[in-house]
């Protein structure tokens, strides 16, 4: 396929690994931040073609996996609800809250649809004046704008029976606060190409002078993401530490303004909870007061509900970088993707998943 | 919005009654008239037309092969087919995947009340249709209408009888190490038909599904001489699936090159949309086909000969007697599982 089988040349590739061997002269950790990322790695099996020397850790990116249980039993309880046509992304669906699931919910009765899009929900909305709509809005600031733009419409449309769920999450607050951490190993970061497309990259520059960590805006592709490994290297090996951008064909240093511009008037910036992380400050982006209206946890009175997560995923030490999903006593055993114990096993995206569907007999052939 | 209209409609012979109550499944007057009228005048054969409890027929001495399926397909129509032709192939293909010659269909209908007997009577030409290219009879069937709310408009279920007339063991528990893994066409063209058409993911394609009977050129090979140690037709779960299955059966290692698989552009770039992987996706008239090694190239060649598996490739080989495992070698050249999809497979978010 044009515009994609380039990206995905074996001759290429080995070439890129084979640079990416001839420089390297010390270990490195690398972490790629985004679940789409993680998930390319895996399927095609980038990490194998690179040199021992290269440590690959697997980021926080994916939206689902990051979307604190209590969420999920907010939308839990409103999609079970009666009247209500509760809507979301398809892998959102899977995810488990503190007892069931969307899906479950679906099969006792609830109207819980996939959408491709939010806008899809403002469509739904319009076509069934009598049912209220509810869209579960997560993700990172890559849809964050069509989110954003769901609720601007329904807004400009006067409509009554829509509001959204929202969670979405902000990537520079995430990595500043994997690198506060003390336990932190990672020595660089592939920045997320989607992310980046929206919102440029200069947000990322006072991370990288603060914390002197080389971060390489990196696209998706298999090409892409060796580039950028390789673009990282060149870095670490000479002592510098800078912003980059690997996927220029996408990704411009200011981002996309009038994405920005919905984003910034139709959200505000506010503290959020990872699931397996924490909360960590300014990380989130919730509605602006002006389309409080909009806002599901306040139209449902569940704005005050909390929810712990439980002990035993260990998917925080996971989205930290701090674990191997097959190190985790639980992987493939008391955690799988019918049975998932943690969202970085549900989501396709998610760390563990990738390795159970990729990597699993590396995995139990370790234990 | 108007669904596009895929199929070409024969004239209904019942109008009085523009949809189905509940009295076409009360055994009265109305339901006679719909067995007669409906079912009975567009599958005709001298079996069926006996209007037994049961059908009655003469078969060849020796192996015969049995299979049931149940089709509850959404949309009913959908670019490349609709849940009738879909029913006799799928069901036809089952046989075809024992080597067998598909010889009689049983169908029965669950018809939600309210459908607009227009829709019943395409389907039923539909079946019609497939079953005389297909070669089989419809020969005994069934009709129940539920209430409103009860169904979804329509399901069908078949059951296919064929003879097996060849004297090889063509089983899952067969796949043996050195079988090279022949798959018989592009993949993934009859999920994404089904997505492209889907309420709520409708996107722009001209994706068909590869809906069709597939025993013609498995029976060749067989008259071939061909030695086939499985067949397996990639339905539900497509190649992944299928490949995890017979791995299991025959406790083998099967390894295969992600290269050699043909998907269609515009089916890659669905996928690619919704992040689905192509090796994921259903199939309605694609098969692999485990043989041995000395027989590839022939086997490879008889396929091509017929339009329903023209894009045959050799795909891979079963490496070694194993703990169940498919290794895929990936575009750029590694190594990875390729492992049967978890559950339904859903749209990704980005």
């Amino acid at each position: 396929m044009k515009f994609l089988d380039e990206y995905r040349d074996g001759a290429l590739a080995q070439k890129l690994a084979a640079e990416i061997h001839r420089i390297t002269t010390k270990p490195w950790t690398i972490m790629e931040v985004c679940g789409g990322q993680t998930h390319a790695i895996v399927k095609f099996g980038i990490d194998e073609l690179l040199s021992k020397q290269i440590e690959l850790i697997h980021g926080p990116g994916c939206p689902v996996c990051v979307t604190p249980l209590e969420m999920i039993d907010k939308a839990l309880e409103i999609a079970a609800k009666p009247n209500i046509i509760f809507t979301s992304f398809g892998d959102m669906l899977r995810v488990p809250g503190s007892t069931t699931d969307l899906l479950s919910v679906k099969a006792k009765g609830g109207d819980v649809r996939i959408v491709y899009s939010p806008l899809d929900a403002v469509t739904l909305a319009e076509q069934n004046p009598a049912k209220e709509v509810v869209f579960f809005g997560v993700g990172f600031e890559t849809t964050a704008p069509a989110t954003a733009m769901a609720v601007y419409q329904a807004e400009q449309k006067g409509l009554k029976n829509f509001s959204m769920l929202v969670s979405h999450v902000l990537v520079p607050p995430a990595i500043e606060a994997l690198m506060s951490s003390p336990s932190c190993r990672v020595q660089a970061f592939l920045a997320a190409g989607h992310v980046c497309t929206v919102m440029g990259y200069e947000e990322y520059f006072p991370l990288v002078k603060k914390h002197r960590v080389p971060i390489v805006v990196t696209g998706f592709e298999p090409l892409d993401i060796l580039h950028g490994i390789l673009m990282v290297v060149q870095q670490l090996e000479s002592g510098r530490a800078e912003v980059e951008n690997q996927y220029s064909r996408s990704v411009r240093r200011e981002g996309n303004q009038p994405a920005q511009d919905l984003i910034r008037k139709v959200f505000q910036v506010v503290p959020r909870k990872w699931r397996g992380v924490g909360e960590i400050p300014q990380s989130g982006l919730g509605l602006a007061g002006a389309y409080a209206a909009f806002d599901a946890e306040k139209k449902y009175g569940l704005a005050d509900r909390h929810v712990d997560e439980p002990a035993e995923c260990k998917s925080g030490l996971i989205l930290q970088g701090l674990l191997k999903p097959h190190e985790c006593p639980a992987f493939g055993a008391k955690c799988t993707p019918e049975h998932p114990l943690g969202a970085t096993m549900v989501s396709s995206e998610g760390a563990c998943a990738a390795y159970y569907r990729y990597r699993r007999h590396e995995a139990t052939d370790a234990k | 919005m108007n669904k596009p209209d895929f199929n070409a409609v024969c004239p209904l012979p019942i109008s009085q009654y523009p949809h189905v109550l509940m009295a076409h499944g009360g055994g009265g007057t109305l339901m006679h008239r719909l067995l007669e009228d409906v079912f009975g005048k567009a599958f005709s054969n001298p079996i069926l037309d006996t209007r037994h409890d049961s059908a009655q027929f003469t078969v060849p001495a020796g192996r015969l092969a049995m299979t049931t399926d149940s089709y509850v397909v959404r949309p009913i129509f959908f670019p490349g087919g609709d849940i009738g032709s879909m029913a006799v192939h799928g069901t036809v293909n089952d046989l075809a995947m024992s080597g067998a010659r598909p010889m009689y269909l049983s169908c029965g209908f669950i018809i939600e009340e309210g459908l607009p007997m227009e829709t019943l009577w395409r389907v039923v030409c539909s079946m019609r249709d497939a079953a005389k290219i297909c070669g089989v009879q419809i020969v005994t069937g069934d009709t129940k209408v539920v209430d409103k709310g009860k169904g979804d408009g329509l399901f069908i279920n078949t059951t296919g009888i064929g003879v097996i007339e060849h004297e090889q063991k063509i089983l899952p528990q067969n796949a043996q190490p050195g079988d090279a893994v022949i798959v018989s066409g592009d993949l993934g063209r009859h999920g994404m038909a089904i997505m492209a058409v889907r309420e709520g993911l409708e996107f722009e394609t001209t994706i068909k599904s590869d809906s069709a009977p597939v025993h013609e050129p498995v029976l060749e090979l067989l008259n071939n001489g061909i030695e086939i140690h499985c067949l397996r037709d990639l339905t539900r779960g497509g190649l992944a699936s299928a490949l995890n299955e017979i791995a299991e059966a025959a406790g083998v290692k099967i390894g295969i090159d992600e290269n050699s698989i043909p998907v269609r552009e515009d089916v890659h770039a669905a996928c690619e949309m919704l992040g689905f992987d192509p090796l994921h996706v259903a199939n309605e008239g694609r098969f692999i086909a485990f043989v041995a090694p000395k027989d590839s190239d022939r086997a490879l060649q008889i396929l091509r000969c017929h339009d329903v598996s023209a894009g045959a490739v050799l795909a891979g080989k079963v490496a070694e007697k194993h703990m169940p495992l498919v290794t895929l070698k990936s575009a750029i050249g590694a190594s990875r599982i390729l492992d049967m999809p978890s559950g339904e497979q859903l749209p990704r978010i980005c």
